[in-house]
Protein backbone atom coordinates (compact mmCIF):
# COMPACT_ATOMS: atom_id res chain seq x y z
CA UNK A 1 0.00 0.00 0.00
CA UNK A 2 3.01 2.46 0.82
CA UNK A 3 4.54 1.80 -2.31
CA UNK A 4 1.80 1.97 -4.13
CA UNK A 5 1.06 5.46 -2.34
CA UNK A 6 4.51 6.37 -3.41
CA UNK A 7 4.15 5.50 -7.08
CA UNK A 8 1.06 7.37 -7.30
CA UNK A 9 1.82 10.59 -5.77
CA UNK A 10 5.22 10.49 -7.72
CA UNK A 11 3.04 9.80 -11.12
CA UNK A 12 1.15 12.88 -10.22
CA UNK A 13 4.51 15.00 -9.65
CA UNK A 14 6.07 13.48 -13.19
CA UNK A 15 3.05 14.86 -15.17
CA UNK A 16 3.48 18.41 -13.99
CA UNK A 17 7.65 17.76 -14.14
CA UNK A 18 7.41 16.81 -18.04
CA UNK A 19 4.92 19.31 -18.78
CA UNK A 20 6.35 21.60 -17.15
CA UNK A 21 9.59 21.01 -18.72
CA UNK A 22 8.04 20.77 -22.84
CA UNK A 23 6.26 24.14 -21.76
CA UNK A 24 9.05 26.14 -20.98
CA UNK A 25 11.07 25.12 -24.26
CA UNK A 26 8.57 28.28 -26.07
CA UNK A 27 9.64 30.83 -23.41
CA UNK A 28 11.05 33.80 -25.46
CA UNK A 29 9.52 31.58 -28.76
CA UNK A 30 5.79 31.96 -28.23
CA UNK A 31 3.91 34.43 -31.37
CA UNK A 32 3.97 37.33 -29.33
CA UNK A 33 4.93 38.95 -26.06
CA UNK A 34 1.97 38.63 -23.83
CA UNK A 35 2.11 35.02 -25.05
CA UNK A 36 5.42 34.78 -24.17
CA UNK A 37 4.34 35.42 -20.84
CA UNK A 38 1.85 33.60 -20.17
CA UNK A 39 3.54 30.57 -21.42
CA UNK A 40 6.00 31.04 -18.72
CA UNK A 41 3.60 31.19 -15.94
CA UNK A 42 1.99 28.46 -16.95
CA UNK A 43 5.32 26.46 -16.93
CA UNK A 44 6.39 27.89 -13.92
CA UNK A 45 2.69 26.91 -12.11
CA UNK A 46 3.61 23.16 -13.44
CA UNK A 47 6.94 22.96 -11.94
CA UNK A 48 5.55 24.47 -8.85
CA UNK A 49 3.32 21.70 -8.82
CA UNK A 50 6.31 19.07 -9.60
CA UNK A 51 8.01 20.48 -6.45
CA UNK A 52 5.26 19.87 -4.01
CA UNK A 53 4.08 16.36 -5.09
CA UNK A 54 7.64 14.84 -5.64
CA UNK A 55 8.76 16.18 -2.50
CA UNK A 56 5.55 14.76 -1.05
CA UNK A 57 6.80 11.26 -2.76
CA UNK A 58 9.97 11.86 -1.29
CA UNK A 59 8.55 11.81 2.37
CA UNK A 60 6.45 9.01 1.50
CA UNK A 61 8.83 6.84 0.59
CA UNK A 62 10.94 7.84 3.87
CA UNK A 63 14.48 7.27 1.90
CA UNK A 64 15.59 10.85 2.21
CA UNK A 65 15.17 11.55 -1.57
CA UNK A 66 14.03 14.90 -2.04
CA UNK A 67 12.50 16.72 -5.26
CA UNK A 68 15.74 17.09 -7.00
CA UNK A 69 16.67 12.98 -6.22
CA UNK A 70 13.28 12.32 -7.86
CA UNK A 71 13.45 14.70 -10.98
CA UNK A 72 17.14 14.48 -11.73
CA UNK A 73 18.35 11.27 -10.51
CA UNK A 74 15.86 8.64 -12.02
CA UNK A 75 16.14 7.03 -15.37
CA UNK A 76 13.62 6.79 -17.87
CA UNK A 77 12.11 3.53 -17.01
CA UNK A 78 11.13 5.01 -13.67
CA UNK A 79 9.34 7.87 -14.72
CA UNK A 80 5.78 7.56 -14.84
CA UNK A 81 4.03 10.62 -16.32
CA UNK A 82 1.18 9.83 -19.22
CA UNK A 83 2.59 9.71 -22.38
CA UNK A 84 0.74 12.73 -23.65
CA UNK A 85 2.85 14.95 -21.36
CA UNK A 86 6.15 14.29 -23.13
CA UNK A 87 5.09 14.55 -26.63
CA UNK A 88 7.36 17.13 -28.15
CA UNK A 89 5.39 20.84 -28.60
CA UNK A 90 4.82 20.48 -32.20
CA UNK A 91 3.48 24.06 -33.24
CA UNK A 92 0.80 26.38 -30.93
CA UNK A 93 -2.38 24.72 -31.70
CA UNK A 94 -0.37 21.39 -30.42
CA UNK A 95 0.75 22.82 -27.60
CA UNK A 96 -2.54 24.46 -26.35
CA UNK A 97 -5.21 21.70 -27.60
CA UNK A 98 -2.79 18.90 -25.48
CA UNK A 99 -2.83 21.95 -22.47
CA UNK A 100 -6.92 22.34 -22.68
CA UNK A 101 -7.48 18.05 -22.47
CA UNK A 102 -4.67 18.18 -19.60
CA UNK A 103 -6.30 21.12 -18.24
CA UNK A 104 -9.47 20.03 -18.16
CA UNK A 105 -8.31 16.51 -16.76
CA UNK A 106 -6.08 18.18 -13.88
CA UNK A 107 -9.17 20.31 -13.01
CA UNK A 108 -11.51 17.58 -12.22
CA UNK A 109 -8.54 15.62 -10.91
CA UNK A 110 -7.36 18.31 -8.33
CA UNK A 111 -10.76 19.03 -7.13
CA UNK A 112 -11.62 15.09 -6.37
CA UNK A 113 -8.39 14.87 -4.80
CA UNK A 114 -8.89 17.82 -2.31
CA UNK A 115 -10.79 15.83 -0.96
CA UNK A 116 -8.24 12.88 -0.48
CA UNK A 117 -7.80 10.62 2.63
CA UNK A 118 -3.69 12.06 2.28
CA UNK A 119 -4.25 15.18 3.80
CA UNK A 120 -0.41 16.84 2.06
CA UNK A 121 -2.18 15.43 -1.15
CA UNK A 122 -5.39 17.53 -0.23
CA UNK A 123 -3.84 20.41 0.21
CA UNK A 124 -1.36 20.40 -2.39
CA UNK A 125 -4.69 19.72 -4.88
CA UNK A 126 -6.72 22.58 -3.46
CA UNK A 127 -3.81 25.03 -4.89
CA UNK A 128 -3.20 23.05 -8.09
CA UNK A 129 -7.14 23.27 -8.73
CA UNK A 130 -7.52 26.96 -8.66
CA UNK A 131 -4.25 27.24 -11.24
CA UNK A 132 -5.79 24.40 -13.18
CA UNK A 133 -8.85 26.35 -13.87
CA UNK A 134 -7.44 29.76 -14.91
CA UNK A 135 -4.70 27.30 -17.53
CA UNK A 136 -7.84 25.83 -18.15
CA UNK A 137 -10.13 29.34 -19.21
CA UNK A 138 -7.22 30.26 -21.30
CA UNK A 139 -6.55 27.15 -23.34
CA UNK A 140 -10.21 26.61 -23.37
CA UNK A 141 -10.18 30.14 -25.30
CA UNK A 142 -7.12 29.53 -27.19
CA UNK A 143 -8.94 25.72 -28.63
CA UNK A 144 -11.93 28.47 -29.40
CA UNK A 145 -9.98 30.53 -31.99
CA UNK A 146 -8.15 27.88 -33.20
CA UNK A 147 -11.40 25.87 -33.90
CA UNK A 148 -13.95 28.92 -34.93
CA UNK A 149 -10.82 30.99 -36.34
CA UNK A 150 -9.07 30.90 -39.77
CA UNK A 151 -9.38 27.11 -42.10
CA UNK A 152 -5.63 27.07 -41.30
CA UNK A 153 -5.80 27.22 -37.62
CA UNK A 154 -8.92 25.02 -37.97
CA UNK A 155 -7.03 22.83 -39.90
CA UNK A 156 -4.16 23.20 -36.85
CA UNK A 157 -6.60 22.43 -34.11
CA UNK A 158 -8.00 19.30 -35.66
CA UNK A 159 -4.90 17.98 -36.55
CA UNK A 160 -3.36 18.51 -32.95
CA UNK A 161 -6.58 16.66 -31.81
CA UNK A 162 -6.68 13.93 -34.12
CA UNK A 163 -3.08 12.62 -33.20
CA UNK A 164 -3.55 14.04 -29.48
CA UNK A 165 -6.96 11.72 -28.88
CA UNK A 166 -4.87 8.66 -29.17
CA UNK A 167 -2.70 9.34 -25.82
CA UNK A 168 -5.94 10.41 -23.88
CA UNK A 169 -7.35 6.91 -22.74
CA UNK A 170 -4.54 6.07 -20.48
CA UNK A 171 -5.68 9.27 -18.72
CA UNK A 172 -8.74 7.11 -17.49
CA UNK A 173 -8.09 3.38 -17.68
CA UNK A 174 -7.34 2.40 -14.04
CA UNK A 175 -4.08 0.40 -13.06
CA UNK A 176 -3.26 -1.26 -10.26
CA UNK A 177 -1.67 1.73 -8.36
CA UNK A 178 -4.79 3.85 -9.29
CA UNK A 179 -7.18 0.90 -7.65
CA UNK A 180 -5.63 0.43 -4.62
CA UNK A 181 -5.57 4.52 -4.45
CA UNK A 182 -9.46 4.48 -5.22
CA UNK A 183 -10.25 1.58 -2.71
CA UNK A 184 -7.67 3.73 0.55
CA UNK A 185 -9.98 6.64 -0.25
CA UNK A 186 -6.79 8.57 -1.32
CA UNK A 187 -7.37 8.52 -5.39
CA UNK A 188 -10.37 9.28 -7.48
CA UNK A 189 -12.42 7.28 -9.14
CA UNK A 190 -10.97 7.22 -12.81
CA UNK A 191 -13.90 6.03 -14.53
CA UNK A 192 -16.40 8.24 -13.35
CA UNK A 193 -14.04 11.16 -13.95
CA UNK A 194 -13.39 10.29 -17.19
CA UNK A 195 -16.77 10.44 -18.02
CA UNK A 196 -17.17 14.03 -16.82
CA UNK A 197 -14.02 14.85 -18.72
CA UNK A 198 -15.94 13.44 -22.34
CA UNK A 199 -18.82 15.31 -21.53
CA UNK A 200 -17.11 18.85 -20.56
CA UNK A 201 -14.33 18.47 -23.35
CA UNK A 202 -16.72 17.11 -26.30
CA UNK A 203 -19.23 20.13 -25.99
CA UNK A 204 -16.38 22.53 -25.66
CA UNK A 205 -14.46 21.15 -29.10
CA UNK A 206 -18.01 21.55 -30.36
CA UNK A 207 -18.20 25.27 -29.99
CA UNK A 208 -14.90 25.14 -31.66
CA UNK A 209 -16.23 23.20 -34.52
CA UNK A 210 -13.69 20.65 -34.51
CA UNK A 211 -14.65 16.76 -34.14
CA UNK A 212 -13.85 14.38 -31.77
CA UNK A 213 -11.43 11.82 -33.80
CA UNK A 214 -12.55 8.05 -33.57
CA UNK A 215 -11.31 6.01 -30.71
CA UNK A 216 -9.51 3.82 -32.65
CA UNK A 217 -5.53 3.32 -31.08
CA UNK A 218 -4.69 4.04 -27.75
CA UNK A 219 -1.46 4.49 -26.62
CA UNK A 220 -0.23 3.12 -22.97
CA UNK A 221 2.77 2.57 -20.89
CA UNK A 222 3.14 5.93 -19.42
CA UNK A 223 2.65 4.46 -16.34
CA UNK A 224 5.03 1.52 -16.15
CA UNK A 225 7.84 3.89 -17.28
CA UNK A 226 7.56 2.37 -21.30
CA UNK A 227 7.89 5.99 -22.54
CA UNK A 228 8.14 7.41 -26.43
CA UNK A 229 11.56 7.62 -27.81
CA UNK A 230 11.45 11.34 -26.82
CA UNK A 231 11.42 10.95 -23.50
CA UNK A 232 15.24 9.81 -23.52
CA UNK A 233 15.93 13.58 -25.01
CA UNK A 234 13.97 15.43 -23.02
CA UNK A 235 15.47 13.61 -19.64
CA UNK A 236 19.39 14.34 -20.96
CA UNK A 237 18.67 17.73 -21.72
CA UNK A 238 17.29 18.20 -18.45
CA UNK A 239 19.27 15.97 -15.91
CA UNK A 240 22.44 17.08 -17.47
CA UNK A 241 23.58 19.62 -14.88
CA UNK A 242 23.09 17.13 -12.37
CA UNK A 243 24.69 13.83 -14.35
CA UNK A 244 27.76 15.74 -15.19
CA UNK A 245 28.92 16.85 -11.97
CA UNK A 246 27.48 14.75 -9.06
CA UNK A 247 26.55 15.33 -5.57
CA UNK A 248 26.98 19.09 -5.68
CA UNK A 249 25.24 22.04 -4.51
CA UNK A 250 23.60 24.60 -6.88
CA UNK B 1 0.97 76.83 -35.36
CA UNK B 2 2.14 80.04 -35.85
CA UNK B 3 5.73 80.57 -34.57
CA UNK B 4 4.32 82.76 -30.96
CA UNK B 5 2.77 79.89 -29.74
CA UNK B 6 5.39 77.72 -30.68
CA UNK B 7 8.13 79.45 -28.85
CA UNK B 8 5.64 79.59 -26.45
CA UNK B 9 4.96 75.98 -26.02
CA UNK B 10 8.71 75.81 -26.08
CA UNK B 11 9.26 77.25 -23.28
CA UNK B 12 6.87 75.33 -21.26
CA UNK B 13 8.89 72.63 -22.32
CA UNK B 14 11.99 73.62 -21.19
CA UNK B 15 10.48 74.99 -18.08
CA UNK B 16 9.30 71.78 -17.10
CA UNK B 17 12.40 70.38 -17.73
CA UNK B 18 14.42 72.87 -15.85
CA UNK B 19 11.85 72.60 -13.23
CA UNK B 20 12.80 68.64 -13.09
CA UNK B 21 9.06 68.41 -13.71
CA UNK B 22 7.98 65.23 -15.53
CA UNK B 23 6.96 65.70 -19.38
CA UNK B 24 3.53 63.70 -20.12
CA UNK B 25 1.86 62.24 -23.36
CA UNK B 26 -0.33 64.95 -23.90
CA UNK B 27 2.43 67.81 -23.17
CA UNK B 28 3.83 69.66 -25.83
CA UNK B 29 7.53 68.41 -26.91
CA UNK B 30 10.21 69.44 -29.29
CA UNK B 31 9.99 66.55 -32.66
CA UNK B 32 13.28 65.13 -31.67
CA UNK B 33 12.97 64.43 -28.02
CA UNK B 34 9.93 62.88 -29.46
CA UNK B 35 12.14 60.54 -31.74
CA UNK B 36 15.35 60.16 -29.22
CA UNK B 37 12.76 58.87 -26.76
CA UNK B 38 10.87 56.55 -28.88
CA UNK B 39 14.83 55.07 -30.09
CA UNK B 40 15.73 54.94 -26.54
CA UNK B 41 12.16 53.14 -24.94
CA UNK B 42 11.85 50.85 -27.32
CA UNK B 43 15.47 49.58 -27.68
CA UNK B 44 15.26 48.99 -24.16
CA UNK B 45 11.51 47.59 -24.55
CA UNK B 46 13.70 44.88 -26.97
CA UNK B 47 16.59 44.46 -25.12
CA UNK B 48 14.23 42.86 -22.51
CA UNK B 49 12.78 40.46 -25.61
CA UNK B 50 16.12 39.50 -26.89
CA UNK B 51 17.52 38.81 -23.71
CA UNK B 52 15.06 36.10 -22.58
CA UNK B 53 16.81 34.07 -25.36
CA UNK B 54 20.18 33.87 -23.42
CA UNK B 55 18.72 33.12 -20.13
CA UNK B 56 16.05 30.94 -21.71
CA UNK B 57 18.89 28.54 -23.15
CA UNK B 58 19.36 27.23 -19.63
CA UNK B 59 15.79 27.02 -17.89
CA UNK B 60 15.61 23.14 -19.49
CA UNK B 61 18.76 22.48 -18.05
CA UNK B 62 18.30 24.58 -14.98
CA UNK B 63 20.45 22.18 -12.15
CA UNK B 64 17.38 22.16 -9.59
CA UNK B 65 14.05 22.58 -9.45
CA UNK B 66 14.42 25.55 -7.12
CA UNK B 67 16.42 27.03 -9.85
CA UNK B 68 14.61 26.28 -12.80
CA UNK B 69 11.22 27.92 -11.06
CA UNK B 70 13.54 30.90 -10.34
CA UNK B 71 15.07 31.24 -13.69
CA UNK B 72 11.54 30.90 -15.57
CA UNK B 73 9.74 33.77 -13.16
CA UNK B 74 12.93 36.05 -13.70
CA UNK B 75 12.54 35.39 -17.65
CA UNK B 76 8.32 35.76 -17.21
CA UNK B 77 9.69 39.57 -15.62
CA UNK B 78 11.66 40.52 -18.40
CA UNK B 79 9.16 39.74 -20.99
CA UNK B 80 6.67 42.11 -18.36
CA UNK B 81 9.15 44.69 -18.61
CA UNK B 82 9.09 44.19 -22.21
CA UNK B 83 5.48 45.30 -22.30
CA UNK B 84 5.06 48.22 -19.92
CA UNK B 85 8.10 49.73 -22.05
CA UNK B 86 6.56 49.24 -25.64
CA UNK B 87 3.26 51.13 -23.42
CA UNK B 88 5.72 53.76 -22.48
CA UNK B 89 6.92 53.91 -25.85
CA UNK B 90 3.31 53.99 -27.26
CA UNK B 91 2.08 57.00 -25.20
CA UNK B 92 4.81 58.79 -27.98
CA UNK B 93 2.61 57.87 -31.03
CA UNK B 94 4.34 54.69 -32.09
CA UNK B 95 2.42 51.69 -32.56
CA UNK B 96 4.29 47.97 -31.10
CA UNK B 97 4.19 46.25 -34.39
CA UNK B 98 6.22 49.03 -36.13
CA UNK B 99 8.49 48.90 -33.43
CA UNK B 100 8.69 45.08 -33.46
CA UNK B 101 9.18 45.44 -37.73
CA UNK B 102 11.96 47.37 -36.36
CA UNK B 103 13.11 45.33 -35.06
CA UNK B 104 12.68 42.58 -36.97
CA UNK B 105 14.39 44.52 -40.09
CA UNK B 106 16.82 45.19 -37.76
CA UNK B 107 16.19 48.83 -37.89
CA UNK B 108 16.05 48.92 -34.05
CA UNK B 109 18.70 48.05 -32.03
CA UNK B 110 18.75 45.99 -28.80
CA UNK B 111 21.49 45.41 -25.72
CA UNK B 112 24.40 44.14 -27.64
CA UNK B 113 25.24 42.16 -24.36
CA UNK B 114 22.90 39.77 -25.79
CA UNK B 115 24.71 38.81 -28.62
CA UNK B 116 27.12 36.28 -26.78
CA UNK B 117 26.25 33.21 -25.69
CA UNK B 118 24.99 31.56 -22.43
CA UNK B 119 27.94 28.05 -22.28
CA UNK B 120 27.70 27.09 -19.10
CA UNK B 121 24.82 27.24 -15.71
CA UNK B 122 27.43 29.92 -14.14
CA UNK B 123 26.45 32.42 -17.05
CA UNK B 124 22.84 32.28 -15.71
CA UNK B 125 24.65 33.44 -12.35
CA UNK B 126 27.18 35.82 -14.54
CA UNK B 127 24.32 37.59 -15.95
CA UNK B 128 21.96 38.26 -12.92
CA UNK B 129 24.49 39.62 -11.11
CA UNK B 130 26.42 41.76 -13.92
CA UNK B 131 24.16 42.38 -16.45
CA UNK B 132 21.22 43.04 -14.42
CA UNK B 133 23.68 44.69 -12.20
CA UNK B 134 24.65 47.20 -15.03
CA UNK B 135 21.36 47.38 -15.97
CA UNK B 136 20.37 48.91 -12.83
CA UNK B 137 22.55 51.32 -12.13
CA UNK B 138 21.68 52.86 -15.30
CA UNK B 139 17.76 52.79 -14.73
CA UNK B 140 18.34 53.90 -11.53
CA UNK B 141 19.51 57.00 -12.97
CA UNK B 142 16.51 56.86 -15.04
CA UNK B 143 13.96 56.85 -12.47
CA UNK B 144 14.58 60.65 -12.94
CA UNK B 145 13.88 60.95 -16.73
CA UNK B 146 12.05 63.41 -17.93
CA UNK B 147 9.41 61.98 -19.56
CA UNK B 148 6.81 60.47 -17.11
CA UNK B 149 5.65 57.26 -18.68
CA UNK B 150 9.63 56.19 -18.84
CA UNK B 151 9.90 57.09 -15.35
CA UNK B 152 7.46 55.75 -14.04
CA UNK B 153 8.26 52.17 -15.97
CA UNK B 154 11.34 52.45 -14.82
CA UNK B 155 10.93 52.52 -11.15
CA UNK B 156 8.70 49.21 -11.12
CA UNK B 157 11.03 47.73 -13.24
CA UNK B 158 14.43 48.57 -11.02
CA UNK B 159 12.00 46.92 -7.78
CA UNK B 160 11.98 43.70 -9.83
CA UNK B 161 15.78 43.68 -11.38
CA UNK B 162 17.37 44.30 -7.73
CA UNK B 163 15.86 41.15 -7.38
CA UNK B 164 17.13 39.22 -10.16
CA UNK B 165 20.81 40.58 -9.73
CA UNK B 166 20.51 39.61 -5.64
CA UNK B 167 19.57 35.81 -7.46
CA UNK B 168 22.52 35.71 -10.02
CA UNK B 169 24.96 36.87 -7.04
CA UNK B 170 24.00 34.15 -5.31
CA UNK B 171 24.16 31.35 -7.69
CA UNK B 172 27.79 32.78 -8.23
CA UNK B 173 28.31 32.48 -4.82
CA UNK B 174 26.99 29.15 -4.69
CA UNK B 175 29.41 28.19 -7.51
CA UNK B 176 32.41 29.77 -5.82
CA UNK B 177 32.14 28.30 -3.13
CA UNK B 178 31.60 24.61 -4.56
CA UNK B 179 34.02 22.04 -6.22
CA UNK B 180 37.02 22.92 -8.13
CA UNK B 181 34.79 22.62 -11.42
CA UNK B 182 31.97 24.57 -10.33
CA UNK B 183 34.33 27.92 -9.00
CA UNK B 184 36.14 27.48 -13.02
CA UNK B 185 32.63 27.45 -14.23
CA UNK B 186 32.37 30.89 -12.28
CA UNK B 187 35.52 32.30 -12.97
CA UNK B 188 35.05 31.51 -16.68
CA UNK B 189 31.69 33.16 -16.85
CA UNK B 190 32.97 36.37 -15.16
CA UNK B 191 35.74 36.29 -17.56
CA UNK B 192 33.48 36.14 -20.69
CA UNK B 193 30.96 38.39 -19.18
CA UNK B 194 33.46 41.43 -17.31
CA UNK B 195 34.12 43.29 -20.66
CA UNK B 196 30.75 43.12 -22.55
CA UNK B 197 29.25 43.85 -19.55
CA UNK B 198 31.36 47.19 -19.22
CA UNK B 199 30.64 47.88 -22.92
CA UNK B 200 26.69 47.98 -22.03
CA UNK B 201 27.11 51.67 -20.47
CA UNK B 202 28.05 52.55 -24.31
CA UNK B 203 30.87 54.84 -25.73
CA UNK B 204 33.16 56.91 -23.77
CA UNK B 205 31.69 60.41 -22.79
CA UNK B 206 33.41 62.38 -25.83
CA UNK B 207 32.19 59.86 -28.23
CA UNK B 208 28.53 58.86 -27.25
CA UNK B 209 26.55 60.33 -30.29
CA UNK B 210 23.17 61.09 -28.58
CA UNK B 211 24.53 61.59 -24.75
CA UNK B 212 24.82 65.72 -25.14
CA UNK B 213 21.45 66.17 -26.53
CA UNK B 214 19.88 63.35 -24.19
CA UNK B 215 21.52 65.23 -20.78
CA UNK B 216 20.36 68.70 -21.72
CA UNK B 217 16.60 67.34 -21.62
CA UNK B 218 17.23 65.26 -18.79
CA UNK B 219 15.84 62.02 -20.54
CA UNK B 220 19.77 60.65 -19.89
CA UNK B 221 20.56 61.81 -16.23
CA UNK B 222 24.25 60.69 -15.51
CA UNK B 223 26.89 60.03 -18.21
CA UNK B 224 28.12 57.02 -19.64
CA UNK B 225 31.27 56.72 -17.66
CA UNK B 226 29.94 57.99 -14.63
CA UNK B 227 27.54 55.07 -14.53
CA UNK B 228 30.02 52.77 -15.85
CA UNK B 229 32.55 53.66 -12.94
CA UNK B 230 30.13 53.03 -10.13
CA UNK B 231 29.07 49.87 -11.42
CA UNK B 232 32.92 48.49 -11.30
CA UNK B 233 33.28 50.40 -7.83
CA UNK B 234 30.46 48.23 -6.57
CA UNK B 235 31.28 45.05 -8.62
CA UNK B 236 34.93 44.99 -7.33
CA UNK B 237 34.00 44.52 -4.05
CA UNK B 238 31.36 41.98 -4.69
CA UNK B 239 33.64 39.67 -7.02
CA UNK B 240 36.41 40.11 -3.89
CA UNK B 241 33.57 38.97 -1.22
CA UNK B 242 33.11 35.78 -3.31
CA UNK B 243 37.01 34.54 -4.10
CA UNK B 244 36.55 35.50 -7.88
CA UNK B 245 39.05 37.42 -10.17
CA UNK B 246 38.01 40.17 -12.47
CA UNK B 247 39.82 39.56 -15.01
CA UNK B 248 41.57 43.46 -15.97
CA UNK B 249 45.29 43.41 -15.10
CA UNK B 250 45.02 47.08 -14.78
CA UNK B 251 42.56 47.40 -12.36
CA UNK B 252 43.20 48.75 -9.28
CA UNK B 253 41.96 51.64 -6.47
CA UNK B 254 42.91 54.87 -6.65
CA UNK B 255 43.26 56.21 -3.40
CA UNK B 256 43.17 59.83 -5.10
CA UNK B 257 40.33 59.75 -6.95
CA UNK B 258 38.54 57.56 -4.19
CA UNK B 259 37.38 54.94 -7.28
CA UNK B 260 38.75 52.10 -8.89
CA UNK B 261 41.25 52.75 -12.13
CA UNK B 262 40.24 49.65 -15.36
CA UNK B 263 41.75 49.39 -18.37
CA UNK B 264 39.92 50.30 -21.63
CA UNK B 265 37.07 48.37 -23.51
CA UNK B 266 38.24 46.52 -26.91
CA UNK B 267 36.07 49.50 -28.64
CA UNK B 268 36.65 47.41 -31.80
CA UNK B 269 34.58 44.46 -30.54
CA UNK B 270 32.06 46.91 -29.40
CA UNK B 271 31.74 48.21 -32.77
CA UNK B 272 31.92 44.59 -34.36
CA UNK B 273 29.17 43.12 -32.28
CA UNK B 274 27.24 46.68 -32.25
CA UNK B 275 27.46 46.48 -36.13
CA UNK B 276 25.72 42.69 -36.18
CA UNK B 277 28.86 40.91 -35.75
CA UNK B 278 28.58 39.60 -32.48
CA UNK B 279 28.65 35.86 -31.99
CA UNK B 280 24.82 35.37 -31.59
CA UNK B 281 23.37 38.74 -33.41
CA UNK B 282 22.01 36.46 -36.51
CA UNK B 283 21.06 33.74 -34.39
CA UNK B 284 19.11 36.24 -32.13
CA UNK B 285 17.37 37.83 -34.27
CA UNK B 286 16.57 34.65 -36.19
CA UNK B 287 14.86 33.55 -33.52
CA UNK B 288 13.14 36.36 -33.05
CA UNK B 289 12.23 36.31 -36.71
CA UNK B 290 10.93 32.64 -36.49
CA UNK B 291 9.00 33.25 -33.81
CA UNK B 292 7.21 36.19 -35.37
CA UNK B 293 6.53 34.38 -38.77
CA UNK B 294 5.47 30.96 -36.67
CA UNK B 295 3.22 32.81 -35.22
CA UNK B 296 1.48 34.70 -37.67
CA UNK B 297 -1.18 32.17 -38.21
CA UNK B 298 -1.71 32.71 -34.60
CA UNK B 299 -2.67 36.24 -34.51
CA UNK B 300 -4.65 35.79 -37.36
CA UNK B 301 -6.86 32.94 -35.80
CA UNK B 302 -7.06 35.37 -32.77
CA UNK B 303 -8.06 38.21 -35.14
CA UNK B 304 -10.40 36.42 -37.35
CA UNK B 305 -12.11 34.81 -33.64
CA UNK B 306 -12.53 38.21 -32.45
CA UNK B 307 -14.32 39.43 -35.74
CA UNK B 308 -16.45 36.33 -35.65
CA UNK B 309 -17.87 36.73 -32.32
CA UNK B 310 -18.49 40.49 -32.87
CA UNK B 311 -20.37 39.93 -35.68
CA UNK B 312 -22.42 37.54 -33.56
CA UNK B 313 -23.27 40.27 -31.19
CA UNK B 314 -23.70 42.90 -33.49
CA UNK B 315 -26.37 39.89 -35.30
CA UNK B 316 -28.28 39.35 -31.94
CA UNK B 317 -28.83 42.96 -31.43
CA UNK B 318 -30.46 44.27 -34.46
Amino acid sequence: MSSAHFRYVLRLGDNALVLGQRLSEWCGHSPFLEEDIAMANTALDHIGRARMLLSHAGAIEGDGRDEDALAYLRDEREFGNFLICELPNGDYAFTLVRQYLLDVYHQLLFEALSASADEELAAIAAKAVKEAAYHRRRSGDWVLRFGDGTDESQARAQAALDELWSYTGELFTPDSVDEAMQAAGIGPDLEQLGARWREIVEAHLAAATLSVPPADWQADGGREGLHTEHMGRLLAEMQFVQRAYPGLDW
Amino acid sequence: MDHQSHSAEQARFEAIIAAEEKIEPRDWMPEKYRRNLVRQISQHAHSEVVGQLPEGNWITRAPTLRRKATLLAKVQDEAGHGLYLYSAAETLGVSREQMVDDLLDGRAKYASIFNYPTLSWADVGAIGWLVDGAAIVNQISLCRTSYGPYARAMVRICKEESFHQRQGYEIMRTLAAGSAAQKAMAQDALNRWWWPTLMMFGPHDAESAHSQQSMQWKIKRQSNDELRQKFVDQTVEQARHIGLEIPDPALRWNEERGHYDFGEIDWDEFQRVLNGNGPCNRQRIGDRRAAHEQGAWVREAMLAHAEKQRRRAAGRAA
